[in-house]
């Protein structure tokens, strides 16, 4: 068995590291016991020895390059930035489905109101008409529903994004020294391209007068 | 026997707009006696204090959900008659089922009509 040809030394160490670390490990840790491994083979090396080195050489650098692919798709960014944006807008969905359907109701209520005033045959319409932009109200409950679900799906990819984070701290500390954003650089001027965002949540937006204001102060 | 128009109905579900809604509906189907709850804790609470004659609950609630509403109202001697649709927007046939088996009147699924609103009304609580 290959075991058996295995330099006594490295078995040890091997030994060591499966009490450690047991039969998995983290994925932040890989390279450290990989290393650590390395560390242990010195001296007189054998044929199989040799291999196995090459093997773990070829697998340190493989893991090096994955940290490095993984820390430059800046998870962090996508947990600390996009997502609580995400859950915003879908917030602000919800919350102005739900002001214009109170909307509509209001309006409609006040037309089933003059039901009384008008004969039976134009009530029956209007009794008709009023049903049926009840029921199509009821889209805000559907539309509302299905949001919370995806808000709560969000939810479990920030999960994993954060234990991404965790496991890749250093690299992506790392990677974010090596590359500074470009919109954190001074002096950079806005493109169209970031002047395109849609529309603002209400607590950011500004109102027509502070527009107005600003406009006034170009006069 | 002749409906009670005049009837406690208690409707519950934890979206205002969808309660508001069904006020509306069930004045235009001439039932005007309409309480309302947004879970099932505040739901089951109004229950044991007053009669009604109807329950029209949504399932999906906190903290109390429509199925345990429905459980604690068939457990419960003084209200384990009361006629409860449940409406919703669960519609897999094992909600079916488990409404079903814990003695739910009828049921409705979300997006309805009126018309599927009065229908089921009748079949639970007779022509009107």
């Amino acid at each position: 068995m290959a075991s058996q040809n295995i330099n006594p030394e490295l078995a040890v160490r091997l030994g060591d590291l499966r009490e450690k670390h047991g039969d998995s490990v983290k994925v932040g840790d890989i390279s450290a016991v990989v290393e650590s491994m390395m560390a242990t083979m010195k001296g007189d090396l054998s044929a199989t020895d040799i291999e196995l080195y090459s093997e773990l050489e070829a697998l340190a650098q493989y893991i090096h390059a994955a940290k490095a692919d993984i820390a430059a798709l800046r998870p962090d960014e996508v947990k600390d930035d996009y997502l609580p944006t995400a859950a915003d807008e879908l917030d602000a969905i919800v919350a102005a489905t739900e002001k214009a359907t109170n909307t509509i109701m209001d309006a409609t209520e006040q037309i089933e109101g003059l039901m009384d005033k008008v004969d039976p045959e134009d009530a029956s319409v209007i009794m008709e008409a009023t049903s049926t932009i009840y029921e199509a109200c009821g889209f805000q409950d559907i539309t509302g529903q299905r949001t919370t679900k995806v808000v709560k799906a969000l939810k479990d990819i920030e999960e994993k994004i954060d234990a991404l984070v965790e496991a890749f701290g250093s690299e992506i500390e790392k990677f974010k020294n090596d590359n500074p954003k470009a919109d954190e650089e001074s002096g950079r001027e806005l493109t169209d391209e970031d002047l395109l965002e849609g529309p603002q949540l209400e607590e950011q937006a500004q109102t027509q007068e502070e527009i107005d204001a600003l406009l006034a102060t170009f006069d | 026997m002749a409906v009670d128009m005049n009837m406690k109905v208690l409707i519950v579900d934890d979206y205002k707009t969808m309660l508001r809604i069904l006020r509306n509906l069930l004045r235009q189907l001439n039932f005007g006696n309409v309480e309302d709850a947004t879970d099932g804790t505040m739901a089951l609470e109004k229950l044991r204090e007053d009669d009604y004659g109807l329950v029209i609950s949504d399932w999906n609630m906190e903290p109390m959900t429509g199925i345990e509403l429905l459980r604690h109202v068939r457990g419960d001697e003084k209200l384990k008659h009361l006629p409860f649709i449940m409406i919703t927007a669960e519609s897999k046939s094992e909600n079916v089922i488990a409404a079903k088996e814990a003695g739910v009147s009828n049921y409705i699924v979300k997006p309805f009509n009126a018309e599927t609103l009065k229908g089921k009304m009748v079949s639970v609580l007779g022509d009107f």
